[in-house]
C-alpha cells in the first residue's frame, strides 16, 4: 500500500502501521481515512497530504 | 547584568518587561526575545529580535563588535517575534548571510522584502564552521511551527532551542540559577500549556534526539537560560509532553444566576473529600491563559455552562476553543449546568465539546433545570467523588 507524507511537517503515514492513536488501525489504506483525521504531529487535513512515489 | 554564556558568546536580546498580551496569552511577567551573538574568527547572530525592538539589539551586537564582522545571522524559527527584527538586522550587517531551512526560507519570504538578503540555507545536520566552533543545525518541525530548528554548539555543548523550554518571563537575570527554581519551572510550563502543548508528540521526538547530545547550557529564544537546572526542565517536560495526570481536579465553569455555580461548589466539595488539588475555575474570573496551565497537567475536569439562548455562556465558549486547539490528552471528566426549558446547549453542549476533545466522559451530563433541587446537589456531589477519587489515584507517581 502506498505512503503519504504530510507537506507541512514531513509526518509520513504508512497504512502497515496505521495511525492507532487517532484509530486508524494498521492495514488502513490513506484512501480509506475519514476525511476529519488529523496529521497527528501538525493537525492539518487529509488535503495536505502527498503520496510519495516509490 | 551579566549576558556571558560562554566566553564570547553573548545574549544580546531585549527584555519586554510591559508586554501583558502575546497573541492572547496574557504575559503577566512580560518576555524576554533572546538573541545570541557568537564571536568566533566568523561571527554569527542566533535569531533577532521583535521588530519594534531592532534598534536595541543592534546596539547590543555593536557593544561587543562591528556589524561588518557578523557573517551569519541564523532565524531557528520564522515566527515574528524572532524574526520581525531580521529586516532591520540584516540591512545593519552588510557582510551577513541569512542562514535558515528551505521551510524558513519560504516563510520569510512572506513576511518580509528579503529581496536584498544573502541565503544560506541547512538541512537537517549541516555544520557551519565559525573557527574554533561550529554551528550544527537540527530541524524540529512543529517545534514550534514546520520550519523551526535548533542550532547546536558542540564545542560549548550549548544548545540554542528557541521556542523550545523558553518562559514568558521577564527578568533582571538572563540565566536559571538566578530566579527561584519554582517560578522558572512555572512559567515554563504555562508557555509550554500556551504555546505548544498540542505538539507534544513532535516536542517528545525532539527531546529524544536533544537527549543524544552532549547539553550543558540550553539556550531557548524567552526567558531565562537554562544552565543548573536543564535536568529539572527536561523532566518536567517529560511529564509534560504527554499531559501527565497529577492528583488534581479541575470545576471549569460559567454561571448567570449562580445555579450551575451552586452545582460546581457541589462537585468541588465531593472532589475535596479526597487527597488531591481541588481547583474552582469561574472562566469569567480566570483568564484563558491560567485555565490552560492549569487543565495540562489535571486527572480530571467537569465543565459547566448554563443554557443561554440554547448555547452555552460565550465566555466559556471561548475558553473552550482555545483548550479544544491546544488538544490536553489522558483526562477524564464530565459536563454539568442549568437550563430552563431547553436541553439543547449548556450542558448538552459542552459534553459535545468534551467529547471533540477526547476527554474521556465518566457520566451522562449532569443538568438542573432553573435551580439545583437538594437531591441533585448530592449527585453533583457524588460525582465530584467519582472525580477526586479517579484523581487520588495519581498520588506518588
Amino acid at each position: 500500500m502506498k505512503k503519504y507524507i504530510c507537506d507541512v511537517c514531513g509526518w509520513i503515514y504508512d497504512p502497515e502501521i496505521g495511525d492507532p492513536d487517532s484509530g486508524i488501525a494498521p492495514g488502513t489504506a490513506f484512501e480509506d481515512i475519514p476525511d476529519d483525521w488529523e496529521c497527528p504531529e501538525c493537525g492539518v487535513g487529509k488535503e495536505d497530504f502527498s503520496l510519495i512515489e516509490e | 547584568m551579566n549576558t556571558t554564556l560562554k566566553e564570547g558568546i553573548n545574549w544580546v536580546g531585549y527584555i519586554d518587561w510591559t508586554v501583558r498580551d502575546f497573541h492572547g496569552y496574557k504575559t503577566e511577567s512580560g518576555s524576554t526575545y533572546n538573541a545570541y551573538l557568537i564571536q568566533d574568527e566568523k561571527c554569527a547572530v542566533i535569531d533577532a529580535v521583535k521588530g519594534s525592538f531592532v534598534e536595541k539589539l543592534i546596539e547590543r551586537i555593536k557593544s561587543h563588535t562591528a556589524l561588518e564582522n557578523i557573517n551569519y545571522v541564523v532565524c531557528n524559527h520564522a515566527e515574528p517575534d524572532h524574526s520581525g527584527g531580521l529586516p532591520g538586522l540584516m540591512a545593519a550587517c552588510p557582510n551577513a548571510e541569512l542562514v535558515c531551512n528551505e521551510k524558513c526560507k519560504v516563510a520569510l519570504e512572506k513576511h518580509f522584502d528579503t529581496s536584498e538578503w544573502k541565503w544560506y540555507i541547512v538541512e537537517d545536520g549541516d555544520t557551519i564552521s565559525l573557527g574554533t566552533r561550529t554551528l550544527s543545525f537540527i530541524n524540529t518541525p512543529m517545534v514550534h511551527w514546520p520550519e523551526s530548528m535548533f542550532t547546536y554548539v558542540p564545542e560549548e555543548k550549548l544548545l540554542f532551542s528557541m521556542d523550545a523550554f523558553g518562559q514568558h518571563y521577564a527578568s533582571a537575570f538572563r540565566f536559571d540559577d538566578e530566579e527561584p527554581l519554582d517560578v522558572i519551572i512555572q512559567e515554563a510550563k504555562a508557555y509550554y500549556a500556551n504555546i505548544v502543548m498540542l505538539y507534544g508528540r513532535p516536542i517528545s521526538q525532539t527531546m529524544a534526539r536533544a537527549a543524544e547530545l552532549e547539553i550543558e547550557m540550553i539556550a531557548p529564544s524567552h526567558g531565562v537560560i537554562w544552565r543548573s537546572h536543564i535536568k529539572d526542565v527536561f523532566e518536567a517536560y517529560q511529564k509534560w509532553v504527554i499531559c501527565k495526570p497529577t492528583p488534581k481536579v479541575i470545576v471549569l465553569y460559567a454561571t448567570m444566576w449562580k445555579a450551575t455555580e451552586q452545582m460546581a461548589e457541589a462537585i468541588l466539595e465531593g472532589a475535596q473529600e479526597f487527597a488531591v488539588e481541588a481547583q474552582f475555575i469561574n472562566v469569567d474570573t480566570t483568564h484563558m491563559t491560567r485555565v490552560a496551565t492549569e487543565v495540562l497537567d489535571c486527572a480530571a475536569i467537569a465543565i459547566g455552562s448554563p443554557t443561554l439562548n440554547n448555547g452555552i455562556m460565550p465566555s466559556l465558549a471561548g475558553v473552550l476553543c482555545y483548550l479544544r486547539g491546544l488538544r490536553p490528552t489522558n483526562k477524564k471528566g464530565f459536563a454539568f449546568g442549568s437550563y430552563g426549558w431547553s436541553r439543547r446547549g449548556g450542558a448538552t453542549e459542552v459534553n459535545s465539546v468534551m467529547e471533540d476533545m477526547k476527554i474521556e466522559l465518566i457520566q451522562e451530563p449532569l443538568r438542573a433545570q432553573y435551580v439545583p433541587t437538594p437531591e441533585l446537589l448530592e449527585e453533583c456531589r457524588e460525582a465530584g467523588r467519582d472525580l477526586g477519587r479517579y484523581a487520588q489515584g495519581f498520588s506518588g507517581e
